[in-house]
């Protein structure tokens, strides 16, 4: 399959998880969009990795492995990240029975 | 034998010491412990220069530069903290210490009326002048001197100044300090432009290499030698930097006969005399030396005719003579003008101490119109400053005859216009001497009967310091006896050549006509007697009360010079001060701050509004910017 067909993917995965945090107020559904960003370009990698390694793949199995290691990496730290964020989320919904990220203002004045 | 003269150090140190002790501990001195300290540090200052003096004046001495430490190592330029030691120096750590001791006595009774950290106060300056001052004599190069210099200047605005809770004598102190900073400007930059030129400071190598045939053009020795004679000018009070010193008369009188004629004054004299291969070696310099020194002498004493303030008098008749000295050193009379600020430094600080024992008899009245009759109470001091009058106005065998006489000798050699000149001073200066004296201790009395009443000698620590001076200002001129009274006897002349000797070589000194010498010695001394018996007859009888009028009152205005300076130097600087703090301070330079101050605070106003809490609106605004950086990449590489 030609390389663009993974990049448009990604980029459409990319937008709409942009998309997605900018348009919604509710907290969990921001978090989903932002793993879909994450995962894009974890997509892109994996796609862009392969790609590089194209030539060496048939003497080498292991050709462009590292590429395809560092989404573990993005894999970890986004879970770390969930393990993080829904307990913040699950705090917030406890003092002001709410999920909506425009609640969080008290910080302000 | 040179284990005396490696001591030199301890010359100034003692003062120093003596200024540290005396000033820090001013609240728990009593007056006596601080005159015995004030007083002592600078005796053991006097003996240690009489050892050195005996060394020095053995035959065959050869200058030796003491070396203490490093002061300035900047790439090839080394200036290091060494003293000299050589005739020159010599003769001036003599002269600094023994008068400075003799006036620090003197002080130790004039200022008793002082409260207890007052008196400590005055020692603790007067050391720290004496310091200064052997510094400035001491050192090796014209960076040590230049400390000196500054160091005597300081001192002298803080003795001007000690009663500083009298307004007018604080602004006397600032207008010495000031004055006296122009001349120092000149000086730096001579300095600086020594470095430049020799690549150093030291005095002989400074010598050496000028003197060397073709070495330096005389363009430049011209335009270093008259900066530094600008620096002479404000420390030594010539035309046109001379106004501070009669306002330094605010000081105490012993700090006036101290610093503002017997040693502190002379410095540009020694500065010269210490140049004086140099000078040689720009006769313009030297012409302008001359006749400016002479254009003070004159001017000085004629406005000291008309002046009616004991101590003004003979703050203008120091001018007068500190125009003697110049006038000697722009004639080539290297040897002269030392001399006379020898024989100098005795009388005019004995008529300085005179006149303070007068204004203490007379509870610090200093007009003289108000005097009168003073010889039958104040034996001693009378004496004295009859001998002081004598010496000044160059009667013979009195010390400032054969100084005097040696000045003139050699302007005549010159240029006979300059002996005219200079005997017309001469002979203004002992009718102005002689109407002094004659309105202050002949006559009647004029005082109040209550001064009457309290009319008395002073205390023995004035009076023996009074006689002191009085048997040197006697005895002082027979080290320099002239060639035409007997030949080789001129002791000074022998002791001091090695120091001109540079300068004599160049210029070697004609062999005198005796009868000429004669002929002027006895046109000096006949105009000195005539000024002096005419003032003497005349204001005995009748003295001087009225308010001058006409040419008289231009002379006691001081032909005004003060008033001229301040008219196109102090008053325009005024204005443009005003000029720049009410436009360019207040509307340019605080329109910028504040415009800077307003800018940032109505900014960030504006940019506050952007912090809006919405966690959506900061996202919105990273994404704006992330695709901002992406587009900007997209359009500016390749």
């Amino acid at each position: 399959m030609p390389i663009n067909y993974y990049i448009f993917l990604s980029v459409a995965l990319f937008c709409i998880g942009v998309s997605g945090v900018l348009t919604r107020r509710n907290a969990i559904i921001i978090f989903m969009c932002v793993e879909l960003m994450l995962n894009a370009v974890n997509l892109l990698l994996v796609a862009f990795s392969k790609m590089h390694h194209h030539a060496q793949a048939a003497t080498n199995p292991n050709a462009g492995i590292d590429g395809q290691l560092f989404v573990f990496f993005i894999m970890v730290v986004a879970a770390a990240e969930v393990s993080v964020g829904l307990a913040i989320i699950v705090m917030m919904y406890r003092n002001t029975h709410s999920i909506d990220v425009n609640f969080l203002n008290r910080l302000k004045n | 034998m040179n284990n005396v003269i490696s001591l030199v150090w301890l010359i100034p140190v003692l003062p120093l010491a003596g200024f540290l002790v005396c000033g820090l501990l001013r609240r728990h001195l009593s007056k006596s412990l601080t005159g015995v300290i004030g007083s002592g540090v600078i005796l053991a200052s006097f003996i240690l220069s009489l050892l050195i003096f005996g060394q020095v004046r053995q035959e065959g001495f050869q200058a030796v530069v003491v070396r203490l430490f490093d002061f300035i190592s900047v790439g090839k330029l080394s200036i290091s903290f060494a003293f000299q030691v050589d005739p020159l120096s010599a003769l001036f750590l003599l002269i600094i210490t023994g008068v400075g001791f003799l006036i620090h006595v003197y002080s130790t009774a004039y200022m008793h009326e002082e409260t207890a950290p007052d008196f400590a106060r005055y020692f603790a300056y007067l050391n720290l002048f004496v310091f200064s001052m052997l510094l400035l004599v001491l050192g090796s190069n014209y960076v040590i001197m230049f400390i000196g210099w500054e160091g005597v200047g300081l001192c002298s605005y803080l003795l001007i100044g000690y009663w500083f809770k009298n307004i007018e004598y604080g602004a006397a102190a600032r207008k010495a300090f000031i004055m006296n900073r122009i001349g120092d400007l000149g000086f730096l930059i001579a300095i600086f432009w020594m470095i430049s030129q020799f690549g150093t400071t030291n005095f002989i190598e400074i010598f050496t290499k000028a003197a060397m045939p073709k070495a330096v053009s005389t363009g430049v020795l011209t335009g270093i030698t008259l900066l530094l004679f600008v620096g002479a000018t404000g420390k030594s009070a010539q035309i046109p930097l001379y106004t501070w010193l009669p306002d330094a008369m605010a000081g105490p009188t012993p700090v006036s006969a101290l610093i503002h004629a017997a040693t502190m004054v002379t410095a540009g004299i020694y500065m010269i005399a210490r140049s004086n291969i140099l000078y040689t070696l720009a006769p313009v310099t030297q012409t302008v030396v001359a006749v400016i020194g002479l254009a003070t002498a004159l001017l000085a004493a004629t406005i000291a005719l008309k002046q009616n303030d004991i101590k003004k008098v003979l703050a203008y008749s120091t001018v007068s003579q500190l125009g003697y000295m110049f006038l000697g050193l722009g004639v080539g009379a290297y040897t002269g003008a030392v001399f006379h600020v020898m024989t100098h430094a005795f009388f005019k600080a004995l008529l300085f101490l005179g006149a303070g024992s007068v204004i203490h008899a007379m509870h610090h009245e200093q007009d003289i119109r108000k005097m009168g009759g003073l010889k039958k109470h104040l034996f001693w001091t009378h004496l004295t400053f009859l001998i002081a009058c004598l010496a000044i106005a160059g009667i013979p065998p009195f010390a400032g005859f054969f100084s005097k006489d040696e000045i003139l000798s050699a302007a005549y050699e010159k240029n006979p216009v300059y002996y005219a000149v200079g005997v017309f001073t001469a002979l203004l200066t002992a009718f102005y001497m002689f109407r002094l004296y004659a309105t202050t201790f002949l006559g009647k009395f004029r005082g109040t009967h209550e001064q009457a009443h309290h009319l008395h000698e002073s205390p023995s620590a004035m009076v023996i310091p009074l006689v002191v001076l009085a048997v040197l200002s006697v005895v002082a001129g027979f080290v320099g006896i002239p060639a035409a009274i007997a030949p080789d006897a001129h002791w000074l002349g022998h002791f001091l050549a090695p120091v001109f000797e540079g300068s004599t070589r160049l210029h070697p000194a004609a062999e005198a006509d005796k009868k000429l010498e004669w002929g002027l010695m006895g046109i000096s001394v006949g105009v000195a007697a005539l000024g002096m018996i005419y003032a003497w007859s005349r204001f005995s009888r009748k003295p001087d009360l009225e308010e001058a009028q006409g040419f008289g009152k231009v002379l006691a205005d001081k032909w005004y010079v003060d008033e001229l300076y301040d008219a196109i130097i102090v008053k325009p600087i005024n204005a443009l001060g005003r000029f720049f703090n009410s436009f360019v301070e207040k509307s340019v330079i605080d329109g910028i701050v504040n415009g800077v101050g307003r800018l940032v605070q109505y900014g960030g106003r504006q940019i506050r509004l952007l912090q809006s809490g919405l966690v959506g609106g900061y996202v919105l605004l990273m994404v704006i910017g992330i695709l901002a950086l992406f587009l900007v990449e997209l359009f500016t590489k390749k």
